[in-house]
This record gives structure tokens, sequence and C-alpha cells, in this order.
């Protein structure tokens, strides 16, 4: 931003501020809120719902103060008679094309139009209805994103979301005038495109046209039949958001409130996602090493490298439809969630004397593309649905408040045992670089036989919200049958957001990177960011979600995968070793290359 | 003019005697600086409707530094009785071009493009043709400059320059918010000139007979002539070009049928001028501007139908982004429609009015700012005929 | 039918293989078939290395960019007030009666396509219809049908 300040006035308050700054964010610095809508911090200015008109002295009509940057000696009103007439209206219009059945619909008490109009108590009826006339389509093909046409009103956030943050674009504006909607190709169910479930949509729709598909109805169900057992799994970046749909600021680390509110919710066990991402470390990093060894000493070029994180289900369905001839270099561990799964119904139905078939396992993630992941036909490796339901972070506060627990007043307690014992590198899955970090302890230990080469073990290089990040590990004194490594300087990369992924894997193809391995997270910031995640979202916020994570991996007394006893003690007593056959059957996956559009 | 007749003027259409690539040749050997106060001392606004003095457009683009510039000839005439720019680019084409290489040799581009709306397809062909010789004429007179031809297809809103850039981009045509403008981030986010095309005649014509001769029509708001596109109930529809500054009851009196109730002036977002006001209202800029489209009613004509049918036209070509013009648009149609049935109680009228009030300082472009226009002015002045 | 593909290759030596031939590209095909099916709109978008959903974003804003079949002859009458006002709702009852398709729909022949579309420019000659690109202004119901016949028998 420019240095050059420029003077205005805002209400008649004078305010200097920076060549560039919108009218929008002068006025928020004099503490006057501008209602938007179609404005979002993470999104390229649209200034096309209007709502945020205000009025310039000596302006033929009002400007959109999203959207019109500052001038010397401008005049804004905010609230002038003109600008509550137009505002007033405008809500109004946008309620007339708007399926206003508030009570009904799942964004009740959440919605950004539904607050404006309490704010502005527009009355009743004061334009025609337009949504009887169309014929409304509801897309609930999808297992976790609702598109109801009926219910939006244009301001193309979600089409910004899908293009700019996430380079996807199965979200479009298409026709116009009247007949003007947000389609996907051809209007085709969210199901049949490139759509890849990453709900970043969800996490920015003002209203309800876009939400997760619940399956809240279906938990409280199996909670409360007396032949199921009900494991519930918690995702690493849950226990840092779960708080701000109860009432607390970002950056709150719940867990073990979180926790205790589970177990009052009736989950028969409350297990922990962190430790199968303990788990992928130790199948992954042992991936990564088997590729490296078959390149460097068998020489066998056909191995896929760089390879890639496949924890993001988001980032899975991207690449099967965008780089589908790079399926090779993805990682066939499956996602720690399905991991959870496939050995909840195996090894702990096992341990506990259950069946599998009375097993409900429930994970509670903070992202849509999971819904999705659980229902992939890949993941029935215990020979049944290995995750039966998946609820987002927002579902888990929804079922909280349902169920009539003062979170606040509840006392912390831990994670059931087995399969509920993590370690710091399990947490840290839970944003961007995290994978890599966690990854890079295990695997530099593994190799070297000592710790990675970092203060207190933090790899500050692959941290930071930089969209793509680059670290360099120089590998030195490997133990000896680790030897064809030493001297090599293994090259990573980190990228959040698909935009991000798209750029890096473009990159990655043309030749003009190299790398060895390669972590990508489908969502700004990572899952914290996730599509699952609280509402709203914006670059503070995850800030300070990813601040939480660091914490919560400080303050725990093991913070490398291969630390984690629980994790040993499964290669001991089911799985024998890191990609054993028994591994591959239960913890690894295969891909599909799909259709581009 | 006090109640003389509209004063027909030639200089549009004239052919005889002009060698456009001459004119250019001629006009090349002044400092663009020179072209530039030329064309500001002219008066000449642009002749598409919003009236932007034509000079300060080029002088504005002519100081913002970049290596590529554009000039583009808005040839997107979708405004409803508009029909001068097809005349124009049929019968004079070499004269349109001529005024869009004055304009790039001007402000430093080296690109010109014309946006023809789809609806012109027809012309594309001899333009086309046209445009080889012409371009190498630039050429034999040295100037690094060159004009190509690009097409709509069918979207009213590209008229709009910024929706057009985008349409020309290879996107919907949406407009843009503003600032910037085209004059500093245009076509491919470059400095861009954007004239219509009778403007562009006229700048030519400028270059050519300088700017005194232009300056000696008109009134002084309204510098010059202006073609016309006249149609509806009259015996005489067609084009015409007429000097500025006559009233309404002069052009009735030229070009009525002997029952003119009202005057559509600028199109369907033009305003509405009944009888009464004939004699008061100016056409030009002191008055009522236009575009150059001038529909006649007679009294056998429901008002109630013409703002029906400009209703429903907006409605359509709508780009449909923003909320005041795409929903406002539904709401005045369907809304007219509900008092007509009896739906909706005449007194709901009002709201539309104030409706439309809204519009007119809330919405993003001149499209939706522009529907009040009809709206008011046919409301206030027709009441019954929309009512009963 | 030229190849679609050849089209695009066509196109975008002139234009570059970039958003701004987007335009161009949509125009030729519709231009040689007269509307754009999805195939055609999946191999735009992958010669420009766009999502799909963008290229049917932008060719729906278009009235002239059908991405609906349409007949041999695209027939876009006037609707707009100075065509209403000479007459268009009797060519349209005339056309419609002569070819027994409604507005919008298209012949059992495939021969025709009948569309209203918005003011054509032709305010001053009134009613007139575009078929294709070709222009036939000042209308009454008879020239219309000749004009038609004429089309049939061009097979």
């Amino acid at each position: 931003m420019s240095k050059y300040l420029v003077n205005l006035s805002v209400n008649d308050i004078p305010v200097s501020v920076p060549e560039g700054t919108t009218i929008l964010a002068a006025a928020k610095k004099l503490d006057f809120k501008i209602p938007t809508l179609c404005y979002h911090e993470d999104l390229c200015v649209a200034g096309n719902c209007r709502v945020c008109v205000v009025e310039q002295v000596g302006a033929r009509a009002l400007v959109a103060a999203c959207a019109t940057p500052v001038s010397e000696g401008m005049q804004i009103h905010t609230n002038s008679a003109t600008v509550r007439t137009a505002r007033k209206t405008i809500i109004e219009l946008l309620l007339s094309e708007h399926n206003a059945d508030c009570t009904k619909c799942y964004k009740n008490g959440n919605c950004e139009l539904q607050s404006l109009a309490h704010e502005y108590r527009v009355g009743e009826h004061v334009f025609i209805d337009l949504v009887n006339g169309k014929h409304r389509v509801i897309d609930d093909l999808s297992p976790s994103i609702i598109k109801d046409d009926s219910k939006c009103i244009r301001c193309q956030r979600c089409v910004r979301t899908c293009d700019e943050l996430q380079g996807v674009s199965a979200l479009t504006v298409a026709y116009k005038g009247d007949l003007q909607k947000i389609s996907t190709f051809l209007g085709h169910p969210l199901a049949e495109v490139v759509c890849t479930n990453c709900g970043q949509c969800v996490n920015r729709c003002p209203v309800g046209a876009l939400v997760e598909k619940t399956y809240v109805e279906e938990v409280w169900n199996a909670i409360n039949n007396p032949n199921k057992h009900v494991v519930v799994q918690t995702a690493p970046a849950v226990r840092v958001a779960i708080g701000e749909e109860l009432g607390y600021n970002p950056g709150e680390r719940l867990t073990g409130k979180m926790v205790t509110a589970l177990k009052r919710l009736g989950f028969d066990s409350v297990l922990d996602t962190d430790f199968t991402a303990d788990l992928t470390i130790l199948e992954e990093g042992t991936e990564l090493l088997t590729r490296l060894k078959r390149a460097l000493v068998d020489k066998d070029t056909r191995v896929a490298l760089p390879m890639t994180t496949s924890c993001s289900p988001g980032w899975i369905k991207f690449i099967e439809h965008t780089f589908p001839e790079f399926l090779p270099n993805v990682s066939t561990c499956k996602s720690p969630q399905q991991m959870f799964g496939a050995l909840a119904k195996t090894y702990y139905a096992q341990k506990k004397g259950l069946k599998a078939q009375d097993i409900c396992v429930v994970s509670i993630m903070p992202c849509t593309a999971k819904k999705y992941e659980a229902n992939r036909p890949e993941m029935r490796s215990s020979g049944y649905k290995d995750v039966d339901f998946v609820l987002t972070t927002r579902e888990l506060g929804m079922m909280i408040k349902q169920a009539g627990i003062n979170f606040h007043n509840l006392e912390d307690s831990q994670y059931d045992s087995f399969m509920g014992e993590s370690t710091g590198a399990g947490v840290i899955f839970g944003v961007t670089g995290g994978v890599m970090e966690a990854a890079l302890r295990t695997v530099y230990e593994v190799v070297t036989g000592r710790e990675v080469p970092f203060k207190n073990l933090d790899i500050l290089p692959v941290r930071g919200m930089e969209g793509v990040r680059e670290a360099k590990v120089k590998i030195e004194g490997c133990l000896p049958e680790w030897k064809f490594l030493d001297g090599i300087e293994v090259s990573c990369a980190v990228a959040h957001g698909l935009a991000n992924a798209r750029k890096l894997m473009q990159a990655v193809k043309d030749g003009s990177a190299h790398y060895h391995f390669i972590e990508i997270m489908a969502c700004p910031g990572g899952c914290l960011g996730g599509g699952g995640q609280p509402i709203p979202t914006n670059e503070e916020i995850r800030a300070k979600r990813a601040t939480a994570i660091y914490r919560e991996d400080e303050g725990l007394p093991l913070r490398k995968s291969h630390e984690n006893p629980e994790v040993k003690m499964i290669y001991e007593e089911y799985l024998g070793a890191p990609n054993s056959n028994k591994s591959h059957a239960l913890l690894h996956t295969h891909y599909l290359a799909r259709r581009r559009y | 003019m006090e109640n003389s007749r509209p004063k027909r003027v030639d200089i549009i259409f004239l052919m005889e005697g002009i060698d456009p690539i001459k004119v250019v040749e001629t006009t090349i050997k002044k400092s663009p600086d020179d072209i530039i106060l030329e064309m500001i001392d002219s008066g000449l606004k642009g002749r598409g409707g919003a009236g932007f003095p034509t000079g300060l457009k080029w002088k504005f683009t002519r100081n913002e530094e970049s290596y590529d510039k554009y000039v583009i000839c808005n040839a997107d005439e979708g405004e409803p009785g508009t029909f001068k720019d097809r005349e124009i680019l049929d019968r004079v084409p070499e004269k349109v071009f001529a005024g869009i290489a004055i304009c790039g040799y001007t402000i430093g581009a080296r690109e010109g493009l014309i946006y023809l709306r789809g609806e012109y397809n027809f012309l594309l062909p001899t333009l086309n043709e046209k445009l080889i010789l012409f371009n190498e004429g630039l050429k034999k007179i040295g100037l690094d400059f060159s004009i190509q031809m690009r097409s709509g297809s069918g979207a009213y809103i590209c008229g709009e320059e910024s929706a057009l850039f985008e349409s020309m981009e290879g996107k919907r045509g949406e407009p843009r918010n503003k600032p910037p403008f085209p004059t500093v981030a245009g076509y491919l986010g470059k400095p861009t000139v954007i004239n219509n095309v009778e403007t562009l005649v006229y700048a030519f014509m400028i270059a050519r007979i300088g700017s005194e001769k232009f300056k000696e029509m008109g009134t002084k708001d309204s510098r010059g002539s202006k073609v016309f596109s006249i149609s509806g109930d009259t015996p005489k529809a067609g084009i015409s070009e007429l000097e500025l500054g006559m009233t309404v009851q002069q052009f009735v009196d030229e070009f009525g049928d002997g029952d003119t109730k009202a005057v559509q002036v600028g199109g369907a977002s033009g305003g509405c001028v009944p009888r009464k006001m004939f004699q008061e209202t100016i056409i030009g800029y002191e008055g009522i501007p236009t575009g150059g489209s001038m529909m006649l009613f007679n009294s056998s004509r429901s008002m109630y139908n013409v703002l029906h049918d400009y209703l429903e036209f907006f409605t359509e070509e709508s780009c449909g982004q923003c909320t005041p013009c795409r929903v406002g648009c539904q709401q005045l149609l369907k809304g007219i429609e509900a008092i007509k049935r009896g739906d909706k109680s005449p007194g709901y009228l009002e709201d539309l009015k104030k409706l439309a009030k809204t519009m007119k300082v809330a919405a993003k472009c001149g499209l939706g700012q522009s529907v009040a226009n009809p709206f008011v002015s046919i409301v206030s002045n027709f009441k019954e005929e929309i009512i009963y | 039918m030229a190849d679609v593909q050849q089209i695009i290759n066509d196109v975008t030596k002139v234009y570059g293989k970039e958003r701004k031939a987007l335009m161009p590209i949509l125009q030729a095909v519709v231009k040689i078939k007269n509307y754009l099916d999805d195939q055609d709109l999946i191999s735009i978008s992958k010669a420009l290395d766009l999502s799909a959903a963008e290229v049917f974003g932008t060719a729906s804003f278009y009235t002239f960019l059908d991405i609906v079949p349409r007949g041999k002859n695209v027939i876009r009458v006037c609707k707009t007030i100075s065509c209403h006002m000479a007459g268009k709702d009797e060519i349209i009852h005339a056309i419609e009666n002569t070819l027994n398709v409604k507005t919008g729909e298209t012949s059992v022949d495939k021969k025709f396509t009948l569309l209203s579309t918005n003011c054509l420019g032709w305010c001053h000659k009134g009613p007139v219809m575009l078929i294709n690109d070709k222009v036939f202004p000042e209308l009454t119901a008879a020239k219309a049908i000749e004009i038609l016949q004429n089309y049939q028998e061009e097979e």
C-alpha cells in the first residue's frame, strides 16, 4: 500500500488513510460499520450487491464503499437519508428474490441477509415475491454440499472463492438479466463436475444457498441405538476452532472440554484422528524413503517423484480431475480419517471384542470433502463403510447446543485409549506445512538417528501463510542402511489453497520446479481453514487458529510421530511394520483419473 | 432557432472530395497536443449518450504512460430506437476508421478495435475488406497503427464501455467498478480511449475542417450537430443529421404525424417527453441529452405497453450482477403488471417510483441507473394509462 | 460440418491461446453449426485452459451464443418497441403457422428455429428479422412467408 496519506471525512469526522484504501476501510478505521454482503476479505472486490453504497458529496450517484478508493478531500456520509433508503430498498430487493423461509433454513441464525433484515427492520411483503414463480432446484446429490438456488442472492462470493482461492472454477455465473444464476457446467449436479467438495464456498456463502449436507440426525440415531458402539474421532483442527461455534474468540484451544462434551453427547469412545495422523507419518515417511531408495539406489526411472501428500480429500479430487498424470506421485496412504475408520472396524473391534457391523464410526472434521471421502467406494477396507458419518466442526457445535451442554463450564478430560494417544506431530496436521514438518521430524531421525536440526523441533521454513513455500533439508551422517541418502538435500514444497496447488503442480509439470516431497492442503491455511470450520473465516482468524495449533504441539510431551506409544503398539501387535502387507490392505488406497470438467 | 425548423446538416455522410487517408496524413503532421487542444476547443461530446468531452478523454489517455494503449470504437449500438451507427458504418466506414487512426496517433496507441454488435454481423465482410485497404493506407503514410474488427453476440449491456472490454477479453459482459476509468485501465487493463462510432466521425471532421466550423453549430453546452435515429409514429422514419439545440416541439413539428402525444428521447434508457413539455424541452445537454434516438408515439399508443416493452427489455438485458438492476427491473415490470391486474393498489406505483429512484443512485452502471428515466417520466406523465 | 477442433486451431492462431480468443472461437463455432454442444464447450475450455463452467458461463451470457440445439436457419424476429408497434406479432404468427413451430422451437426437419430477440437496430424499418446473419427489414406477413419459402427451396 502506498505511503501517501489521503485526507477525507466520514460522517464529518476527518481521517487520513493511505492512498488506495477503500471507503469501507476508512470508515472502519473510525469505527463506522458499513454493511456488506458481496464483500469478503479473502476475495477480490465485486461491488455488486450494492448494500454498502454510501454518499459521496458532489457525486451524481451513491458509490460502493467496498469498491471505491478514497480520494483527497472526499466527504462521505454512511447514514444519510438517501443512503438509508437505498440500503433498505436493496435489502428488500434481495429478500424478494430470496427464499426467506428463515425458520426452516439450515442457516437460520447464521445468515448475513437475515441479520441485515433484522438490523433494518424490513417490513413484510414490500415487493412482489419473485421466488415462487421460479422453478426451484435443490442440488443435494453431493455427499458434502447442498446448493439451493432459491436462497441465492447472487453475491458471487462462491464463484470468486472457487476461482481465485481454489483455482477450480466449478462454479460460474451463468445467463444474464432475470435468468442470471450461479451454476456449474451446464447446471450439472455438483457431484458430477470438477467440484472438490472443499466447502470453501460454504464458508463464504452469506446465506443458505450453499451449506454442508448434515448427518447430525443420523449420528443421534446411532448414539441412541443400543446395539451400536459409536466411536468418534476428532481431527486436529477441530479443537482450535470449535470454540467459535460456542461463543469463544478464535484461537482458543479447547481439546479437553471438547472431549468431555463428546462423552456427554453419548459417544461410546472418544478417540483422536491425531493417532492415525502419527500413523500416517510412519506409513508415508516409509513410502517416501522407499521411493527415494528405488530412485537413487535401484536407479528405477519409473519411480514417481516428487511424492505428494494425500491427507486432504479436496486435493485428491482436484488432482484426479486436473493433473491425473501425476496420480502415481500421490502417496498411497489413506488420509488419517480413513486409516482410523479402517482400524476402528478391524484392530479396535478385535481388541474390544466387537463385531465390525456393530461399530459406527463418526468423524468430526474441519472439512466437507471428508464427507465425500468417507463415501468413496475404495474406503471399505474393513468390509464395511469404514467411516459411517462425517460431521463438520459446525455440526458438532450444533449437537453440543442441541444437547443443552454448557460447554464453558465443562471440565477437561482425556481421550479414551487406545487410538486416542497422539503427539504434537499429529496435531500440526491441522495447519499448512504441518504434515511436512511432522514427516521431517520422523524421517530425519529414522535416517540419521538424530533429531531434526531445528531449534526446539520447530521447522520454521515450512511454517507460515505464504501460498507456496519451499524448504531444503540437508541429510548428513546417515545410519548405515540409509547411507545412500548421505549428502542429499531433500527438497520440499508446501502449498495450501488449491489455486496455489495448481501453480505448484504446473511448475512441477513444466519442469521449472524440482522437489522430492510436496505437501498440499486444499484449504487456505490447511485444515484449520477447512470448509467445515466455523463461519466467518479470514486471514486473521486462520492465523489465530494456527497459533493455537502450534501451542498445542509445544505443550505435548511427545512431538514426534514415531514416539507415539500406541503407534508402536499397533505395529507390534497388529500391523507388523510400516508398509507391510496388512498396512497396505488397510491403510493404503488408489486413485482415479477423472474428467476435467 | 425560435420556432424555426430543425436545421439539417450534411457532415457525417458527406464523402465527396474527402480522402480519409489524406486527412489522417495531414492531421498527423500536427502534434498530438495540438490535436487535443483542437478537440477540446470544439466542445465535442461523446455521441453515444453519456456526453463526456472527447478531447479530455483523449488527453487523459495520452497522459498515461504505457507501452500498450488502445482505441476502441464502440459499435455495439443496442439502444432500442437507435440505428445511426449501423448507417454510418454502412455508408462511410472509412471516416470512422480515420477517426480511430487520428485518435490512435494522438494518444500513442498502435492498435484500434471496432466492437460491432452481433446483430450487425452482415456488415462484417465489407468492413473487413475495407479495413485491409485502410490499414495498408496507414502503412503507406508511415503511421504505425492498424485497426481490427471484433464482434459482439447479442448483449445490450456490452455497449457499456467496461462491459465491452470484458466481452473483448473473453468474459461475460459485466460492467466493472469505476474507478479506474478506461483512460487509465481499459481493454486488457491498458489505457484506452473508447468512443462511439459517430463521435469518431465528428472527431475526424474536426481534424479536417477545424474546431471553429464545428463550434459554429449548436449551443454552448451542445456544440455541433448530431445524427438522429427517428422512428415510431412518423412519416419520416430514418436518419437525419440535425444541428443541436432545437426543442422537442420543433422536432415534432418537422417529424411528427400531427398526433404526437409523446417522444421518447434517448431510447429505452432515455426520458419520455409528453406533449405538454414539448415546447420547453431542449434536445441536448441543457435539456434532455440523447444518443440520437427519437421515438414518436401518437395517441393510438398505450404508454403502458411502451413502458412494459422497455421494462421487459431491461429485465432481459441487465447483466444481472448488481441487485438494484437485476431485481429492480423485475420488480418494476411485475409491479406495473400487478397494478394493471388489480393485484396491487394504484398506490404501489409510488413505491415503484421510489424503487426506480434508488436504482438511479445505487445501480453499478449506467444501464441500471437509467431505467429510472423511462419509468419515472412515463409513470409521472401517463399515470392513468399505467393504472387503468 | 467443419471440425470444431479445426476452428479452435484457426482462431487461436490469430488470437493466441488466451482468454481473449474465447469470443471469436465461440462465434466461429456458432457461425458454422448455429449452436454449441457440451462437447464443443469442453473442447474450447481445454484449448484455452479454462474451466468448462467458465466457458459455459460466458457463452450463456450472450443471446446469440446458443447452447441448445438450433436448426440450420435461426430466425430472430425483433420484439422491441418499434417492431412491436409495426406489427411483429403478425409476423411471428405467420412464421409459427408456416413452420408449425412456436417461438423458441425448432422445426421437425431441423431447418428452422424461431426466436424473438431484442432490438436489431432497424427501428425505422420494422418489423425486421434476422435469418442467421442476414437481415430482412420492412416485413409483412406475406413477405416473411415468401422469404421462408425461398429458404425451404434452397436445399
